[in-house]
């Protein structure tokens, strides 16, 4: 009795931690998108309150999408992160393929010279990095962060994906072999699709570093043209610092797809991270 | 017997033709890699040996290094920005870890109801990009606005807030924080992964020999788990030392009050890349990368070849 007792209790405890540190993760996301729905009077009034009839107001919104080019920042930042991904996965799985699947000379070697990338990051190349797009004409190009992103992202694909290669059965492969297909067929039509869920893994991977960089845009490609939806977040924060319901809406809207993809692919994400495809 | 000379024939038949298709395979990622990474970090490296003299670029062998640190002008800039660095890393090995462990640890009873939920809202803020986690604790911890006071003071605390981010002696604690805040998830979750892959066996085994709560969590758990940790503090000591992006949101370029936040990832950028006043310095640049990437690499090291051979690891 007493037993049954003191673990409810202790479950209850645990409860209270985990809804106390929740509410601090949560707390100030929550507050940023409550605010933005209200007038400047209320924001500093009551900035706990939520947005009531009287309060509501949607002029940060108007000032953002009035003044900021959003859209452009999110095309750029969706074509920037889209082609990465794209590339990491081709690349990366193509690579992981070689160094899973055939025995050769410099194997290992070249295992470990790709797995280098994952523990030095790149950014400590940037002045050399810099100095190549302006040699070859690439700065405020898209194409320069595409470039840097793939190179990036494939040392942990590489890595991850040949894992999950390995685990493909041999005799799959060897029937496709005595069946007459090419090793391109067999990578492409055989091992891609079973490693699929592998490779969705690697892709939220992969993108979350690249949606939020901002030391990459801001170095190689800070032209109007080029801004991504952080750096131009950024700057547009920057100028507006006093403008809160201006600010506020950015915010917003910048948390916005990460949250909506979040939500959706939550599952997929942890799953990944649980299951140990990250060693 | 010719059997045997027969099929070694064919197999030298088989594998005679070049196998072109392992190189067509492995060449795009091998050389996208190099050029944009591997080539780059080591051009990094050799112009560190490099300075402007008269107009021409000269080997100056490791002077820039003897400026860096012992010049009046350098010295003093690197060495905050390192020791600057170290306490941000002390701070997140001291407060993000065990936080996510113990996290962690909660998450992992078994049968406890909402964990999904608590696993989904923790980890959010890690998704966030630092312009937004920045510029919200910036808001928030703002004297302007008055919602930390107004927080505190319904703990009873309102006499104890400051305007952290804007006094010299709490501001790297403040940002390191917050960095800590949005970071927690990542230690939380690769603990939980661990916690989840300990076999039932050995707790049962624990709790019949009457080990169970704490002095389960302390004797059976956590040495299991070792292994985890040690990933977790490498990449917490990598991604620190590597940092730049929440500084430069909250406190701007300079690494503001008075370069009090200021690490190695903002002095590289304002060193290599100028700001404001203050023009580029490919090569004093290039410097502070090669000895960021030497801090990096004798991290990285003293993990692999001294720590992770020292934990004992357990084969279920």
């Amino acid at each position: 009795m007493s037993k049954a007792r003191t673990s409810l209790s202790r479950t209850a405890l645990v409860h209270v931690a985990l809804i106390a540190y929740t509410l601090i993760a949560i707390f100030p996301v929550f507050l940023t998108i409550i605010n933005s729905f209200k007038s400047r009077n209320a924001i500093f009034r009551n900035p706990m309150q939520l947005p009531t009839p009287s309060t509501f107001d949607l002029v940060g919104y108007q000032t953002v999408l009035g003044q900021g080019d959003f859209a452009l920042y999110f095309q750029n930042s969706l074509i920037v992160t889209v082609v990465s991904i794209f590339l990491v996965l081709l690349f990366g799985a193509m690579a992981a393929f070689a160094l899973s699947e055939y025995r050769f000379r410099g194997n290992t070697l070249m295992g470990l010279y790709l797995a280098l990338g994952i523990m030095i990051p790149i950014r400590l190349g940037t002045v050399a990095i810099l100095q190549g797009m302006v040699a070859t004409g690439l700065v405020n190009t898209l194409t320069a962060l595409i470039l840097v992103y793939t190179a990036q992202g494939l040392p942990l694909a590489v890595f991850i994906l040949s894992e999950f290669m390995r685990t493909v059965s041999d005799d799959l492969k060897n029937a496709g072999r005595i069946d007459g297909l090419s090793e391109y067929s067999i990578f492409f039509r055989l091992v891609l699709p079973l490693v699929r869920p592998a490779m969705a893994t690697v892709a939220v991977f992969t993108m979350i570093p690249i949606w939020n960089d901002l030391w990459f845009p801001l170095i190689l490609a800070p032209s109007e043209a080029t801004k991504t939806v952080t750096l131009g977040s950024q700057i547009f924060i920057g100028q507006f610092v006093t403008n809160w319901n201006a600010v506020l809406a950015a915010l917003s809207l910048a948390i916005l797809p990460v949250l909506v993809l979040y939500l959706a692919f939550s599952r997929q994400l942890i799953r990944g991270i649980t299951s140990g495809a990250v060693k | 017997m010719t059997d045997a000379t027969v099929s070694e024939a064919e197999i030298e038949v088989v594998r005679r033709p070049r196998r072109w298709h392992i190189a067509v395979f492995l060449l795009p990622a091998l050389i996208v890699y190099s050029a944009v990474m591997i080539l780059p970090l080591f051009e990094t490296l050799r112009l560190s040996f490099f300075n402007t003299v008269d107009g021409q670029s000269t080997f100056v062998g490791l002077a820039n290094f003897r400026t860096l640190f012992g010049d009046a002008r350098w010295a003093a800039d690197f060495w905050n920005a390192l020791s600057n660095n170290v306490i941000f890393f002390v701070i997140h090995m001291l407060v993000q870890n065990p936080i996510g462990i113990a996290l962690a640890a909660l998450l992992s009873i078994p049968k406890l109801r909402g964990a999904a939920f608590y696993r989904t809202a923790i980890f959010l803020p890690t998704l966030l990009s630092f312009v937004i986690v920045g510029f919200i604790w910036k808001l928030i911890l703002s004297p302007i606005w008055g919602v930390s006071p107004y927080l505190m003071d319904l703990i009873g605390l309102k006499s104890l807030f400051a305007p952290w981010l804007g006094k010299p002696g709490s501001a790297l604690i403040a940002v390191s924080l917050i960095s800590v805040w949005q970071y927690v998830g990542i230690p939380m979750m690769l603990i939980y992964a661990a916690l989840l892959n300990i076999p039932e066996e050995v707790i049962e085994a624990a709790e019949c020999d009457g080990v169970t709560g704490w002095a389960q969590f302390f004797k059976i758990r956590l040495p299991l788990i070792l292994p985890a940790i040690g990933i977790i503090s490498i990449l917490t000591f990598v991604g620190n030392f590597n940092a730049f992006d929440l500084v430069y949101t909250v406190q701007g370029a300079l690494a503001g009050p008075d370069g009090s936040t200021d690490i190695l990832g903002t002095l590289l950028y304002r060193t290599f890349f100028g700001f404001q006043l203050q023009l580029g310095d490919r090569s004093m640049g290039a410097t502070i990368a090669t000895v960021m990437f030497l801090i990096i690499l004798a991290g990285v090291s003293l993990y692999l070849f001294v720590i992770q051979r020292r934990i004992r690891r357990y084969q279920f």
